[in-house]
């Protein structure tokens, strides 16, 4: 503990934020292994940020690994393929990782296939326009990989008054347990940064910055030994504190610039992309293969094996606790994500979706929750605010149904991080009352 | 998994350890030091006088307080303990316990409870004790050479006058400087270590400041105010001195009276501080000028509470004056905004 804090004295970072007990040593040194292909495999039609895709197929279609299975359906939207080969069984509402019933295709899995991927032609990344870079990434499914699930080519494509000149590198994976980027930056270095090489292609730049929490030196060191001569990379140490994988946070910490409220990261000139993402985007210029499974952890003190694993999207929450060797008698909660920004799974139907970094069973020590008390004004949610808003006021007017006045309050710039309620002595769900009062809101302006 | 239950919660998932309960207990555990000198020095008066004061908060927090087990929290007990440290030793028992009923009952309950008052209600209950019991409360016994003997007259029956003239009475050292015939002034070391007279948990500032650092430390104090109230009597005061219209020296002021007591311990109150870090810098400097602007030309001896509470009434406007600057936004564009 003592070493850590001399470690992160020097470090570059953003003011405020929390430190959750790390728990990363549950999966970290574990390498990923490939989840058996299940009987059943259910794709939603929204696996990311924007409009739902159109579906391509129709039940009976035979359908190989690897193939499009649904369009995207506007300029903000993705692709989805088919993560193994079978028959579609029909495509109907089936419960999502979000909490509702979303409309997805269920592909009957194929148990004879040998599960390779349909070949496909993809340019040669060095050979076409920057342009049509982005389109193949587009067509490939690919999204943002760090949790949000927002399309990538969009992001490709900065606002032509805002040249980005940066392009930063997020492996912070600032939440607790998480490690599958950990993993991908330790297994798949030469991935990670031939993806660095296709964005800033796509991009028309030459500089990289990689982010990594000082709590993974074997990545740091590994991506440091097997960076390109070619490439200005520059991989940069941060302190280990949450939110520093929060794309304000991480520029903050690297550039020391903060990205003006309300504006997009290219409002500096900068881009955020997750390591994990450009390690898929490497692999469709490499193999042809779109984004149909990655590396996620399963850990948590309420799953008996925890470990990371390759999983093709669509696999069933239960099928994954299964290979962990099932629940333990103490689990309590089952959360998509981090323990800070994770949702709460209530179904093991759900499958797991292209932003699933991670699936923690928590015990019931670990989410232990205790009685609500009264605010006492001490202010810690003040001093842990990563933006800077005044929790202790947005929270009381949220208890009295005064979204409006929220507005004032910057309700608008909260990112749902978190930090307030985890320091809360009172135990107030600031966080959660700030997530449902943004949805009032938007409801009190629509009406 | 027992069953088939499953919680189903917002995130996060995870929550710090701290807790308003432990807060709370914590600082009646920082002040045990403090209880134990105030014995020392002062006796079983001590004792009887804190017990008076605890007695009378509980039994109010009981009866009024509006949510369950609201005894559980320990701030009644904080309240208690800290008004029973700013009483003289002498101070009859039942006038102590109507001060922590008073403290309690329209301190905090008629605001709503805990988290809602606007004024410390340790030192609410104080200024009624002051207001209603003003010879009680300005009567400093002095020095036994007998440990067991009460100081003064704590078993007085209610609306009798003490008979406070039978007592020997010693002057605290504020007083002595300030209004004393013949003005002594007492050795810093005697200020700091509290052998000195006074009221029973004002005396030692050495173990206030003990527990003052074990809280900040912690977590459980807002350093930024002690520091900001100690650096403002400091600089005040020795600008007075220097300009020759104080009697008192810059040290001589910070150890003297209630200034550690009310600095680490009253205006600390999280409830009634504001919650901004640039707020607790301008109720800090603000108390500790009005502390010495009292000291140096009120009527009083010693400032402190009314200084604080003062403060505690203008901490919502602290609060709406320092708001945080918000992320990605320069300071002077938002207040062009606001």
């Amino acid at each position: 503990m003592a070493s850590r804090r001399r470690l992160n004295l020097q470090l570059p970072s953003f003011r405020n934020g929390v430190h959750p007990p790390e728990n990363k040593d549950l999966t970290s040194g574990i390498p990923s292994r490939r989840l058996p292909f299940p009987d059943e495999i259910i794709l939603p039609l929204s696996q990311h940020i924007g409009r739902p895709a159109e579906a391509l197929v129709k039940p009976g279609d035979r359908i190989e690994r690897g193939d499009v299975i649904a369009q995207a359906s506007g300029y903000v939207s993705s692709y989805v393929h088919a993560t193994a080969a079978g028959t579609v069984k029909s495509i109907e509402h089936w419960p999502h990782p979000s909490g509702n019933m979303q409309p997805s295709i269920r592909i009957e899995v194929d148990p004879h296939s040998t599960q390779l991927q349909r070949p496909r032609q993809v340019p040669h990344w060095d050979e076409v326009p920057a342009e049509q870079l982005s389109e193949e990434i587009s067509k490939a499914g690919i999204v943002g990989l760090g949790g949000a699930a927002f399309p990538s080519h969009v992001k490709l494509r900065p606002p032509e008054d805002q040249p980005v000149d940066v392009l930063m590198v997020n492996g912070c994976e600032c939440e607790p347990y998480l490690t599958s980027d950990h993993r991908t930056m330790l297994e798949r270095p030469e991935h990670v940064h031939q993806g660095i090489r296709i964005v800033l292609r796509a991009l028309g730049i030459s500089r990289a910055v990689i982010g990594i929490e000082a709590n993974k030196p074997d990545a740091i060191e590994v991506m440091r030994d097997t960076s390109p001569d070619d490439l200005d990379i520059t991989v940069q140490p941060l302190e280990v504190k949450y939110p520093q994988g929060a794309e304000k946070m991480l520029i903050k910490a690297v550039t020391g610039r903060e990205v003006p409220s309300g504006k997009l990261p290219s409002a500096i000139g900068a881009l955020v992309q997750n390591v994990a993402t450009t390690a898929s985007v490497a692999l469709v210029f490499e193999t042809g293969q779109p984004l149909i499974e990655r590396i996620m952890t399963v850990s948590g003190r309420g799953v008996r094996n925890p470990g990371n694993w390759v999983v093709p999207f669509g696999t069933k929450l239960g099928e994954v606790i299964a290979a962990c060797g099932g629940l333990t008698d103490d689990a309590a909660e089952i959360v998509f994500g981090g323990p800070m920004m994770g949702q709460s799974q209530a179904s093991m139907d759900v499958p797991v979706l292209k932003a699933t970094g991670g699936i923690l069973v928590l015990s019931a020590d670990e989410c232990k929750r205790q009685d609500i008390l009264p605010c006492i004004r001490c202010g810690k949610c003040l001093d842990a605010c990563p933006v800077f808003l005044n929790p202790q006021l947005m929270g009381a007017l949220a208890r009295v149904d005064r979204f409006e006045e929220m507005v004032e309050s910057n309700l608008s710039d909260c990112m749902l991080c978190g930090c307030c309620s985890y320091v809360c002595p009172s135990n107030i769900p600031l966080s959660q009352l700030f997530a449902m009062s943004k949805i009032q809101l938007s409801r009190l302006q629509a009406a | 998994m027992s069953g088939s239950t499953v919680k189903i919660t917002a995130a996060p998932h995870v929550r710090s350890a701290e807790s308003t309960i432990r807060i709370m207990w914590s600082v009646v555990l920082s002040l045990l030091p403090v209880i134990g000198a105030s014995v020392w020095f002062f006796g079983p008066s001590a004792l009887l006088v804190l017990f008076a004061t605890v007695a009378g908060c509980l039994v109010t927090e009981r009866l009024f307080g509006d949510r369950r087990n609201s005894l559980a929290d320990g701030s009644a007990m904080i309240t208690g303990l800290l008004l029973g440290l700013c009483l003289p030793p002498g101070f009859p028992l039942w006038m102590a316990f109507l001060g922590g009923v008073f403290g309690i009952g329209f301190g905090k309950i008629v605001f709503g409870g805990l988290g809602q008052n606007i004024f410390n209600p340790a030192l609410l209950g104080r200024a009624f004790l002051q207001a209603a019991f003003p010879v009680a409360i300005t009567t400093w016994p002095a020095r036994t050479a007998d440990w067991w003997a009460l100081r003064g007259d704590n078993l007085a029956l209610p609306f009798m006058s003490p008979a406070a003239t039978d007592a020997v009475t010693g002057a605290t050292p504020l007083g002595n400087l300030k209004f004393g015939d013949d003005p002594v002034v007492t050795p810093l070391l005697d200020l700091f270590l509290g052998s000195s007279g006074g009221s029973l948990g004002e005396t030692s500032a050495l173990l206030i400041l003990l527990g003052g650092i074990y809280l900040a430390i912690r977590g459980h104090l807002n350093w930024h105010i002690p520091v900001s109230i100690l650096l403002s009597v400091f600089v005040f005061s020795g600008l007075f001195y220097a300009l020759g219209l104080s009697p008192f020296t810059p040290w001589f002021m910070l150890l003297s009276g209630g200034l550690m007591l009310g600095a680490w311990y009253m205006a600390t109150d999280m409830v009634t501080s504001p919650v901004t870090t640039a707020g607790c810098w301008v109720f800090g400097a603000s108390i500790g000028l009005l502390v010495v602007i009292i000291r140096i030309w009120g009527g009083l001896p010693e400032g402190v509470m009314y200084a604080i509470l003062l403060m505690n009434a203008l901490v919502p406007f602290i609060n709406r004056a320092t708001q945080p600057r918000k992320f990605g936004s320069k300071k002077a564009a938002a207040e062009k905004e606001a």
